[in-house]
C-alpha cells in the first residue's frame, strides 16, 4: 500500500525519507514540487497527485508535508488518515510535530515508523501500545539510558495487541484515580452582511484524561442525549449499548483520548455568541477607506466571551491601515494584507472597538468586495448546545476515583461576510 | 581514544553544508575526503568495538543518514555483524538497515540469514515476528525457498500477531516472486479460515494483492468476516469492506429493481440494465440473508472515528444497498467534512458524484456546502460542484444568492468557477435562465478580466439555446467588446455575432471593420474566429462586407500560423464563387449557418461513477493500477450454498484473560451479539514469554444469522471470581442450528416466529437463557409496533426484545432476548403482539439448554464428581452401535443433546463433560465410559430431576445411529 514517506518543510527540502518496499528515489517528489510551485498558498497543493509511475497522497500539517508514495489503488482516505494518524503520533510523543523535534529524534521516528507499517500496511496505530513498543524520550530516560545502557524498546510484545480491549495496556497503576472528562463545542458559523445568519452548526467533542488503576469500566449518561444527531465514538465505546441506552459504556484508554465526536441536530436553532457591527467602506476614486468594527456579546447564557481574536484578509489595493482599538492590539501584515486584532475578553460595558482607516493604492479601482472577518472566541462554564452530562460511574474496581467535567465553547470556523 | 575520536566525529558531524557534500565528492574530494573517511572509519570502529552503547551510538548515526536519504551502504560488512545482537534497540535498528541495504549487497546479506532463521523459533512471539518481517522484507531473489518455509511455518503458529505477521510476508514474497503464487494462495487460503481478527485485515489485504479474482475462497469465509468485522483493527476493516463490496456484486442479485420508483431519475438509473428490469417482473425480490447481514453488520462502523472506515461503509451502501436504505450514510459524510482538509477534499469528490444521481440525500445539508472564504481552492469548486449539483426549482434562489457572494470573491479563479455554476444552474433550471443571464450580463462591466471573460463565454453557450430574444445582449457585449482582452472571450463574442448576425445587421459589419485593423495582432483563437465572422458576413451582407472579407482572407493567407492559412484557403473556396469551386460552395451557406445545437452544460464529475467510489481511480477519475473492476449485479444468484459451511471444527479451549493479582477478567467484546469470536490474551508474569492462543473459536459464526451473545454480561461481576479454574465459563462447544417454531404464519396471521437457543450466556442477566428469535413477514403489508406483551402468564422473568416498529413485507429480523426459566422444563409462555393483533406463544426448553458449559481439568472433574454421589447421581447402561464408538461422535452427540463443555480426558475410553445450569449455576458432570459394545452414562448434579431428564436425552441420543 505505501510505498516510501518522505517530509517535506515549508523551504521544499526533503528532511526525511522512509521506504517500506523497495526504494523509491527522491526525485518522484518532483512532481510534488511542480504542484507546490503552482500552488498560489501552500494549502493549494492538491491531495492527491498522479506521476507516471506513482501516486503522491500528501498531507500538510505544522507546516510540514507528508508525502507518502503510492503504486496501485489504494482508497485515498486510507493514506489520508494514516498519514494523520503519524502526525498524532509524533505530537503525542514530542510534545510538538515540527522539522527540529523530528530530525532531534530521528531515531524514535524510524523505530515508530518501522512499527506503524509493515510491507506498507498499518501494523500498530494504537498509541497505547506503541508506547509499550517504543518508550516517548523523555529528559530522565536519556540520561538513564546513557549511564545503564538499558533501551528505550519493548522486549515483549504488548498486551494490548492481542486482547480484545487493545486500546488499553494492563497493570495500569496510580496513586491518585481521576478521570476528566472535557466537553468542547465549535460553532461553524456564517453570517451575513446584515447581521442574519446564513448557517450555523454546533460540532463537539468529548475528551477525556483517565488515570484509573487496573481494568475499569466506565458508564457516563447524558441528561439530554437526544441533542446529540451523529456521533462517532472511540472503538472503546460500547455501540449497541448507545444504540439501546443512549449511555456511554466504554473500558478506557490510559491517558488522553476523544472519546466522542458529536453533531448537534440542525433542527435545534444555535445560539450565536457574538455580534459585529462593521462598516468597511471604499470610495470610488478616494485612495482612502473607511473602516469601522464592534464586537458585542449576544447569547452568552451570562458567561464571559474570551480570548477573542479578530482577522481579516483585506483586499490586495490596500496599502496599510492605521486604525486605533478600543482595547488589545491590532497588526497589519502589509504583504499578506492580513489583519488580525488580539481583542482578549469582551466587556459588556465598554463594547470593544477597531476604527481608522485604511490607504489605497492610488490609481487603482475600487475593490469589488468587501472582506471577510473571521472570529475566534473561548467561552469558558459553557456548552451552548445545552448538552449535560448527567453522571459518571465506575464498575470493575473498588477504589473511588475522582471525577471532573468542565465544558468550553469555542468559535469553529466563524465567518462574518460584510 | 575511541571516546575523543566520538568527539570529532560530532563537531565533524554539526555543520550541516558539511555532511550534505560528502556523498558527491569526487572532485572536491581533496577537501571532504578525509572527513569522509574519518566518519565510516570511526562508525565501523565503533560498530566494532565490545561496548554496546557504542555500538549503539553507532547505528543511531546511521539511521539518521538513511534517513536524510544518504548512502551509508559502505558500512554493510560492518552492521551486519550485530545482527543477532542481544541489544534489542541495538538488532532492531540493524534490522532497519538490512532491510534497506540488502538488495544492494545481496552477497552479504545471506550471512544474516540463519540468525532470523534462528529466531523464527525463539519463545518469544514478538521476536519471531519482528525476525519473519526482516526475513521477508530483504529482497533477494535466492532465499525465496526460506521465505516459503518460513511464511508457511508462520501461518499455523500459534501466536495471532506471528500470524498476521505471515499475512503481510505473502505480499511481499509475491512481488519478489509471482511464481509462487500457487503456493501463496494456499497459504492465503489457510490464513482465511483463521478466526483471529487481528489476521483477518492482513490476510484480505494479501489475498486481494495476489489472487483477487479467487472469489471462491471468500465463499466459506464470508459469513465468518461478516461477523468479525466489528472487532477488527481498523485498517483491516476498510480492507474487507472493499472486498466484500466486490464479493456481494459478484454473488448477490440487485435490491434496486423494485423500489426503481424510489429512485428520482430512474429513467437514467446508474447501473439497471434491461436484463434486470424483465427478470423482476416475475417474482418479487428477496434479499439474501447473507446480502442483509453484510449491509446489518457495517451498519455500526458509520460511527467510527477512521473517516476511511466511514468512506469504505458509504461506498459499499451506495454500491449494495437498496435505494431507500441510501440516507443513513448521508449524516456521516457530512460529519467527515468536518476533518481536515485532506479529507474533505476526498468526501467532497465522493458526495459530488453521488450528488449527481441523487439529489435528494444531500438536499437537506446543503448548508454544509457553503464555502467559506478560508477554503483551499480546489475545497471551494468541488462545494461549488456539489451546490449546483443540488440546484431545484425549490432552492435556487437560495443557491444564487449565495452564488452572488462568491462572485465577488478575491480568489478570481473560484469567481470564474462561480459564473461557470450559474451556468450550469440556468440550463438546468428554466425557470431562472434568464435572472441569471441578466446576472451575468451585470458581471461584463466587471473590473476583473478573468470574471468578463468566464461570463462571455457563458453567455454564449447560454444564448444559443434561444438567440432570438436576446439581441440585446448582443449588442450589449459588441459594445464591451474594446474593452474585453482575454482571447477566449474576444473569440466567443465574434462567434456569436457571426452566428447571429441577422439578428444585429448593423453592428455585426462595423464589428468586423473594426477587427480587420487589429487582425495581425490578435491571438489564433480569436484570428479564426474573425475569418468565420467574414466568411458569414459574406454570405448575408456581402454588399457591405465583400471588399472587407476579401482583405481578411487575403491576411489570413499569409499568416504565420498554419491552421489559419489552412481555414482561410477553405473558406475562400467554399464562399468566393469561381470557375473551379465545385458543388461544394453551392451548398456554402448551409454548411456554415448550419443550425448549431446548444451545448450541454454537464457536471464534470457525470463520468466518474464508473469507477468504485471511495476509490484512488474515482479520486483521480482514471483507472490506477491495480484498481479492480465493480462487477454488474448477476441477473440469477449464484449458489447460496456455497457459503454454508456445516463443519463444526473442533474446539479449542478458549484461554482467560489473566491479570497478575490473579483475577480472571473477561472482557466485554465491543460488538456484543455481532461479534463471532472473542479473542483474549495473557500476560504472562514469566519472562520466557509464554504465550496463549488467542483463537476461541467458538465456531458459531459460520452459521446463518447466528449472532453469539458476549461472553459476561457484566464483565466487572467478573472480577470478583477467585481463580477456581473449575467453573471458568467456556464458549458453547457446539450450537445448534434447528430452529423451534414459535408462531406458525398462518396463526400469526402472516407473522412467523422462530426462536432458537444461542447457548450463550445471556446478556441482559446472568440467570437468564438466551434466545434468538427470527420474525417474518410473509403478509404483503409492512407489520408494525411487534413486541411482547408486558404480562407474562407463567411468572418466568422474561427480557423482551425491543420492540420492533415496522417489518417490511417479506423482510425478516433477527432479535434477541433472555428467559429466566429457574432451570425447569416449563414453558414460558407470553403474548407476542403486532399493532392489530396478540398471539400466545410458549417456548419449552430442552433441558439441555439450561446448561452453560465450563471447562475444568481432569483431576477437578473427577473430586467433583466425588461430592456428588448418591441421590445426586444418575446412570444407565446402553449398547452402542458400532458407528458411534469414535471419540469424535460421542462428543458430537452429547455436545448437541446438551451444551456442555468438553473436558480434554487422558483414557480413551471415558468422556467426559461439565456444564452448569443456567440459574442457579449448580455443576452438571456428564461422563461416558466405553466398555465395548455397552457405555455407561453417569450424570452427577444436585439438580437430581434436570439429571435423570438429560440422562434420558443422552442415552438416546447415543443409542440412535445416524449423524
Amino acid at each position: 500500500m505505501i510505498h516510501s514517506l518522505f517530509l517535506i518543510n515549508a523551504s521544499g527540502d526533503i528532511f526525511l525519507e522512509k521506504h517500506w518496499k523497495s526504494v523509491v528515489s527522491r526525485s518522484v517528489c518532483d512532481y510534488f514540487f511542480e504542484a507546490l510551485e503552482r500552488a498560489t498558498e501552500p494549502e493549494n497543493v492538491p491531495p492527491v497527485i498522479p506521476t507516471p509511475h506513482h501516486y503522491l497522497i500528501n498531507v500538510l500539517r505544522h507546516r510540514i508535508y507528508f508525502v507518502a508514495v503510492i503504486q496501485s489503488e489504494v482508497p485515498p482516505l486510507f493514506v489520508i488518515e494514516f498519514l494523520h494518524r503519524v502526525v498524532d503520533t509524533f505530537q503525542d510523543y514530542f510534545g510538538v510535530c515540527t522539522e527540529a523535534a523530528i530530525k532531534d529524534n530521528v531515531v524514535v521516528v524510524y523505530e515508530l515508523l518501522e512499527e506503524m507499517l509493515d510491507n506498507g500496511f498499518p501494523l500498530a496505530t494504537e498509541s497505547n501500545i506503541l508506547k509499550e513498543l517504543i518508550k516517548p524520550p523523555t529528559i530522565l530516560r536519556t540520561v538513564v539510558n546513557t549511564i545503564t545502557g538499558s533501551t528505550n524498546v519493548g522486549e515483549q510484545l504488548p498486551t494490548g495487541q492481542l486482547s480484545v480491549v487493545p486500546w488499553r495496556r494492563t497493570g495500569v497503576k496510580y496513586t491518585n484515580n481521576e478521570a476528566y472528562f472535557d466537553v468542547v463545542e465549535e460553532i461553524d458559523a456564517i453570517i451575513d452582511k446584515s447581521g442574519s445568519t446564513i448557517t450555523a452548526e454546533i460540532q463537539g467533542v468529548i475528551d477525556a484524561c483517565v488515570k484509573l488503576t487496573g481494568m475499569p469500566d466506565l458508564t457516563l449518561s447524558f441528561m439530554n442525549p437526544r441533542l446529540l444527531d451523529d456521533v462517532s465514538f472511540h472503538p472503546c465505546v460500547r455501540f449497541k449499548r448507545w444504540e439501546a441506552e443512549r449511555i456511554l459504556s466504554f473500558i478506557p484508554p490510559d491517558g488522553n483520548f476523544r472519546l466522542l465526536s458529536y453533531h448537534v441536530s440542525s433542527q435545534n436553532l444555535v445560539a450565536i455568541p457574538v455580534y459585529v457591527k462593521h462598516n468597511i467602506s471604499f470610495r470610488e476614486g478616494s485612495s482612502q477607506g473607511r473602516f469601522e468594527l464592534t464586537l458585542g456579546p449576544k447569547q452568552t447564557m451570562g458567561k464571559a466571551v474570551e480570548s477573542v481574536l479578530v482577522s481579516s484578509q483585506l483586499p490586495r489595493g490596500v496599502l496599510n491601515a492605521n486604525l486605533n482599538p478600543s482595547q488589545g492590539t491590532y497588526t497589519f501584515d502589509p504583504v499578506t494584507k492580513l489583519l488580525s486584532w488580539d481583542v482578549g475578553k469582551i466587556n459588556p460595558q465598554k463594547l470593544p472597538s477597531l476604527k481608522g482607516s485604511m490607504s489605497l493604492q492610488t490609481g487603482a479601482s475600487k475593490p469589488d468586495e468587501n472582506p471577510t472577518i473571521n472570529i475566534q472566541f473561548k467561552i469558558q462554564q459553557l456548552a451552548i448546545s445545552g448538552l449535560k452530562v448527567n453522571r459518571l460511574d465506575m464498575y470493575g474496581e473498588k477504589y473511588k476515583p475522582f471525577k471532573g467535567i468542565k465544558y468550553m465553547t469555542k468559535a469553529g470556523k466563524f465567518q462574518v461576510r460584510t | 581514544q575511541i571516546q575523543s575520536s566520538i568527539f570529532n566525529q560530532r563537531k565533524a558531524h554539526s555543520p550541516g553544508h558539511v555532511c550534505k557534500n560528502i556523498l558527491h565528492v569526487p572532485v572536491s574530494g581533496l577537501l571532504f575526503g578525509p572527513w569522509f573517511l574519518c566518519r565510516n572509519e570511526d562508525l565501523k570502529e565503533m560498530l566494532e568495538s565490545n561496548k554496546e552503547s557504542l555500538k549503539l551510538e553507532a547505528m543511531k548515526r546511521i539511521v539518521g543518514l538513511i534517513a536524510k536519504g544518504k548512502n551509508a551502504s559502505e558500512l554493510f560488512p560492518a552492521v551486519v555483524k550485530n545482527v543477532a545482537s542481544k541489544n534489542i534497540e541495538l538488532k532492531k535498528l540493524v534490522y532497519v538497515y538490512l532491510v534497506r541495504y540488502a538488495e544492494e549487497q545481496q552477497d552479504l546479506a545471506l550471512l544474516s540469514i540463519s540468525t532470523f532463521q534462528r529466531a523464527l523459533k525463539d519463545p518469544n512471539q514478538l521476536i519471531r515476528a519482528s525476525a519473519l518481517r526482516v526475513l521477508s522484507s530483504i529482497r533477494v531473489p535466492i532465499i525465496v525457498p526460506i521465505m516459503m518455509l518460513a511464511i508457511k511455518e508462520a501461518a499455523t503458529d500459534l501466536s495471532p500477531y506471528v500470524r498476521k505477521t505471515a499475512a503481510h510476508a505473502i505480499q511481499k514474497l509475491y512481488s519478489l516472486d509471482p511464481d509462487q503464487k500457487e503456493h501463496l494462495i494456499e497459504v492465503i487460503e489457510k490464513l482465511l479460515k483463521d478466526k483471529s481478527t487481528l489476521v483477518a485485515g492482513s490476510v484480505v489485504m494479501a489475498f486481494e494483492e495476489v489472487c483477487p479474482d479467487r472469489i471462491d475462497l471468500i465463499h466459506k469465509n464470508y459469513r465468518k468476516l461478516c461477523n468479525l468485522l466489528v472487532d477488527v483493527e481498523e485498517w483491516g476493516q476498510v480492507v474487507i469492506i472493499h472486498m466484500l463490496t466486490r464479493y456481494a456484486r459478484t454473488q448477490f442479485v440487485s435490491p434496486w429493481r423494485e423500489d426503481a420508483v424510489f429512485d428520482e431519475n430512474s429513467a437514467k438509473a446508474f447501473y439497471d440494465s434491461e436484463e434486470e428490469r424483465r427478470v423482476d417482473q416475475s417474482k418479487p425480490y428477496i434479499m439474501d440473508p447473507d446480502h442483509r447481514l453484510l449491509l446489518r453488520n457495517t451498519k455500526p462502523l458509520l460511527q467510527s472515528r477512521n473517516t476511511a472506515v466511514v468512506m469504505a461503509v458509504s461506498q459499499l451502501y451506495w454500491h449494495l444497498a437498496p435505494k431507500h436504505e441510501l440516507s443513513i450514510i448521508t449524516k456521516s459524510l457530512v460529519r467527515l467534512l468536518r476533518s481536515h482538509r485532506e479529507v474533505q477534499y476526498i468526501v467532497l469528490q465522493n458526495i459530488a458524484t453521488m450528488s449527481i444521481q441523487r439529489k435528494g440525500m444531500f438536499e437537506p445539508f446543503m448548508k454544509s456546502f457553503y464555502v467559506r472564504s478560508t477554503d483551499a481552492t480546489h475545497i471551494k469548486t468541488l462545494k461549488l460542484e456539489i451546490l449546483t449539483n443540488l440546484a431545484n426549482e425549490a432552492n435556487i434562489s437560495t443557491i444564487l444568492r449565495e452564488f452572488q457572494t462568491y462572485v465577488k470573491s478575491q480568489d478570481k479563479a473560484f469567481a470564474a468557477a462561480t459564473i461557470q455554476a450559474i451556468g450550469c444552474c440556468a440550463t438546468n433550471i428554466s425557470e431562472v435562465t434568464d435572472t441569471c443571464l441578466n446576472g451575468l450580463v451585470l458581471l461584463l462591466s466587471n473590473r476583473d478580466e478573468t470574471v468578463v471573460a468566464e461570463s462571455v463565454v457563458v453567455i454564449k453557450k447560454l444564448l444559443q439555446t434561444q438567440p432570438s430574444q436576446h439581441s440585446d445582449i448582443i449588442k450589449h457585449m459588441a459594445k464591451l467588446f474594446d474593452n474585453i482582452t482575454v482571447p477566449m472571450a474576444r473569440a466567443s463574442i465574434l462567434w456569436l455575432m457571426g452566428e447571429y448576425c441577422e439578428h444585429v445587421p448593423k453592428i455585426a459589419p462595423d464589428v468586423l471593420r473594426k477587427m480587420a485593423k487589429t487582425f495581425t495582432d490578435e491571438e489564433d483563437i480569436v484570428k479564426l474566429q474573425i475569418v468565420n465572422l467574414a466568411a458569414k458576413l459574406y454570405l448575408t451582407n456581402s454588399k457591405q462586407t465583400k471588399l472587407l472579407t476579401q482583405y481578411i482572407l487575403n491576411l489570413g493567407k499569409y499568416d504565420q500560423n498554419y491552421d489559419i492559412r489552412d481555414r482561410t484557403r477553405f473558406i475562400r473556396q467554399l464562399i468566393v464563387p469561381n470557375e473551379k469551386s465545385g458543388a461544394l460552395s453551392k451548398y456554402a451557406r448551409r454548411i456554415l449557418m448550419a443550425p448549431k445545437p446548444a451545448p450541454v452544460l454537464q457536471s464534470a464529475f457525470k463520468d466518474r461513477d464508473r469507477f468504485q467510489l471511495g476509490t484512488l481511480s474515482h479520486t483521480l477519475n482514471s483507472q490506477a493500477s491495480g484498481y479492480l473492476e465493480l462487477s454488474d449485479w448477476p441477473a440469477v444468484a449464484p449458489d447460496q450454498s456455497v457459503r454454508n459451511v456445516e463443519v463444526v471444527e473442533p474446539v479449542r479451549l478458549p484461554c482467560i484473560y489473566l491479570q497478575k493479582n490473579g483475577n480472571a477478567v473477561k472482557v466485554e467484546s465491543r460488538s456484543e451479539s455481532e461479534s463471532g469470536s472473542e479473542s483474549s490474551s495473557s500476560e504472562s508474569s514469566s519472562e520466557s514469554g509464554s504465550e496463549l492462543d488467542s483463537d476461541s473459536d467458538s465456531g458459531t459464526d459460520q452459521k446463518k444469522n447466528t449472532k453469539p451473545k458476549p461472553v459476561q454480561s457484566k464483565p466487572f461481576d467478573a472480577v470478583s471470581w477467585p481463580v477456581c479454574v473449575s467453573l471458568q465459563a467456556s464458549s458453547p462447544v457446539f450450537v445448534p442450528e434447528t430452529s423451534h417454531e414459535l408462531l406458525h404464519r398462518m396463526t400469526g396471521k402472516g407473522l412467523s416466529a422462530q426462536y432458537r437457543f444461542t447457548r450463550q450466556p445471556c446478556i441482559y442477566g446472568n440467570s437468564m437463557v438466551s434466545l434468538q428469535l427470527t420474525l417474518s413477514n410473509s403478509t404483503d403489508q409492512a407489520l408494525e409496533n411487534i413486541h411482547i406483551s408486558e404480562k407474562s402468564s407463567t411468572g418466568q422473568n422474561i427480557h423482551r426484545f425491543n420492540a420492533i416498529e415496522r417489518l417490511e413485507p417479506q423482510a425478516s429480523v433477527t432479535v434477541s432476548m433472555g428467559v429466566d426459566f429457574n432451570d425447569s422444563t416449563q414453558a414460558a409462555n407470553f403474548q407476542l403482539c403486532t399493532k392489530e393483533d396478540e398471539f400466545s406463544v410458549s417456548i419449552q426448553p430442552a433441558v439441555g439448554e439450561l446448561l452453560l458449559p465450563i471447562t475444568m481439568s481432569e483431576a477437578d472433574f473427577t473430586k467433583e464428581q466425588g461430592k456428588l454421589v448418591g441421590m445426586n447421581e444418575s446412570s444407565a447402561t446402553i449398547t452402542m452401535t458400532p458407528e458411534n464408538v469414535s471419540s469424535q461422535s460421542v462428543n458430537r452427540k452429547v455436545v448437541s443433546v446438551a451444551n456442555l463443555g468438553v473436558i480434554p480426558s487422558g483414557q480413551e475410553n471415558i468422556y467426559r463433560f461439565s456444564g452448569k445450569t443456567v440459574s442457579s449455576g449448580s455443576l452438571v458432570l456428564v461422563s461416558v465410559v466405553l466398555k465395548d459394545p455397552d457405555a455407561v452414562i453417569t450424570i452427577n448434579t444436585e439438580k437430581t430431576v434436570m439429571g435423570s431428564m438429560l440422562l434420558r436425552q443422552v442415552k438416546t441420543a447415543l443409542t440412535n445411529s445416524g449423524p
